[in-house]
């Protein structure tokens, strides 16, 4: 029987998709863990980038946090999360990824304040709006196209890394894998490795429709020069 | 909600006689962690620079090699590791492949770039002077692309460093075997995660010096206007 008939028997069966271990109850998990850890990091990471952006202070910041962000291992730090006071489960797992997706939130968001044409912030200054009105009104606004773009990349980063905390029993789809593994259950470890790629993808898609859905269509030229060529640097994988 | 582990013994975060006392283990993590880097971005690069170019000459491949590149981004690297299980087994060979897949991602981007950013006026004059096809690559494109292709090679360098922890899941994760077997499974052992993440981000960045370092020796005309790390 080849590997794929093993993984679609898998699927198949229902005992797979009930209970704790199940399918289901996994998915709502993972995508549970990964809001939660957006939601989290969007909170920090957001206000800080706004008024950076706004400030213009500490740009520096935002690169050496990125940088740094790249050679710690996500594993890692899951890991020292699950040892943490915390203790392991899905809320360490939801604080570790949080700290993961603030880079990219931070960085987009301080670009896209920081990023608006001077002559517009003159213009504004000019016709009287304070400091916060010309944030709220004018910065804000037209920094939407790359503070989505920047939500989207930390959502789909978040989302394949949860997929790591089932190697420190932090929950997630994850664990359909890991199992398959210690079981050298060839169908199920490529089922769980198609329900994760498949959900990462989705998660992925998904939230290309909205960041286009949400962008105002009077930034959407400015949207389309954000999206990245291939003369971009290229991101890192999530995990 | 998991309760708490009981914290009877103490259980320091950072610990000089683990170090001491575990020497042999953590060398031959570090070792298995810096083969598997280094195999990683060998095959990467010989096997990304015939593809790099057929992208650059063959116009219409240009654009299905980056698109695969851009979905393979966002597998996550445990399902990677999971789809190849099944063909490769349980096996070295398994973690070699599946960092292999994603440095390439990075290095075959990079390097087109790097071969896309040849002024045409460099190479009319190149064809001017009587270089023919291939003396023109080796001589004249390949060394403009040398600082692209180091920009790439150092992102694959650090990502790839980061990716052998997983490797843990069939018990060749270099320092991701301190983290997770000698750590989080011997009873949340502290000290081993603490040492193998300060000596994951040790290497990295050590390795990461030692490949800027060697861009200036390839390409010493380019100082100072080396491509900015992604």
């Amino acid at each position: 029987m080849s590997v794929v008939e093993q993984a679609i028997r898998w699927l198949n069966d229902p005992v797979n998709w009930q209970g704790e271990n199940g399918v289901l109850y996994l998915t709502g998990q993972h995508l549970a863990i990964s809001f939660a850890a957006v939601f989290l990091g969007c909170l920090v990471a957001w206000p800080l980038a706004f008024w950076m952006g706004h400030t213009g202070r500490g740009g520096g910041v935002v690169v050496v946090l990125s940088n740094l962000s790249r050679a710690v291992p996500t594993l890692a730090l899951l890991t020292l999360f699950a040892v943490s006071p915390i203790s392991y489960g899905p809320r360490a797992t939801v604080l570790a990824l949080a700290v993961f997706a603030i880079p990219p939130l931070l960085a987009n968001a301080y670009a896209g304040v920081r990023s608006v044409d001077p002559e517009v912030r003159d213009a504004a200054r000019g016709m009287g709006l304070s400091g916060g009105q010309m944030l709220w009104r004018v910065e804000l606004p037209l920094a939407v196209p790359l503070i989505a773009a920047g939500l989207r990349t930390a959502a789909v980063q978040v989302v394949a890394t949860a997929t790591l905390a089932a190697l420190v029993n932090g929950g997630g789809l994850g664990l359909i894998i890991a199992a398959g593994f210690g079981l050298q259950d060839y169908g199920q470890t490529f089922a769980g490795g198609f329900l994760v790629a498949a959900l990462a993808l989705l998660v992925e898609g998904v939230l290309a429709v909205t960041e286009r859905w949400v962008t105002p269509k009077s930034v959407r030229r400015s949207w389309r020069r954000a999206r990245p060529t291939a003369a971009d640097p290229v991101p890192v994988p999530a995990t | 909600m998991l309760a708490a582990p009981p914290d009877a013994a103490p259980n320091p975060w950072f610990d000089w006689s683990y170090v001491r006392d575990n020497a042999d283990t953590i060398l031959t993590a570090g070792e298995e962690h810096v083969i598997l880097t280094v195999q990683t971005i060998l095959i990467g690069t010989v096997i990304a620079l015939p593809l790099a170019v057929l992208a650059s000459r063959v116009r219409w491949l240009a654009g299905p090699i980056l698109g695969i590149t851009g979905v393979l981004y966002t597998i996550p690297s445990l399902a990677l590791f999971a789809g190849l299980y099944p063909f490769v087994g349980f096996s070295r060979n398994l973690v070699l492949i599946g960092l292999v897949l994603y440095a390439l991602l990075i290095l075959v981007r990079n390097t087109l770039t790097g071969l896309r950013g040849v002024p045409d006026e460099v190479r009319d004059a190149a064809l001017g002077m009587g270089y023919g096809r291939g003396r023109m690559f080796w001589r004249v494109e390949l060394p403009i692309a040398v600082p692209a292709i180091m920009t790439g090679v150092r992102t694959a360098t650090v990502s790839t460093i980061g990716l052998v922890t997983v490797g843990v899941i069939v018990g060749f994760g270099g320092f991701g075997q301190l983290i997770v077997v000698e750590g989080f499974n011997s009873n949340f052992h502290r000290a081993p995660i603490v040492a193998g993440t300060l000596l994951c981000v040790a290497l990295a960045l050590v390795i990461d010096l030692a490949l800027i370092l060697l861009t200036r020796i390839l390409v010493p005309w380019a100082r100072g206007r080396e491509v900015a790390a992604s």
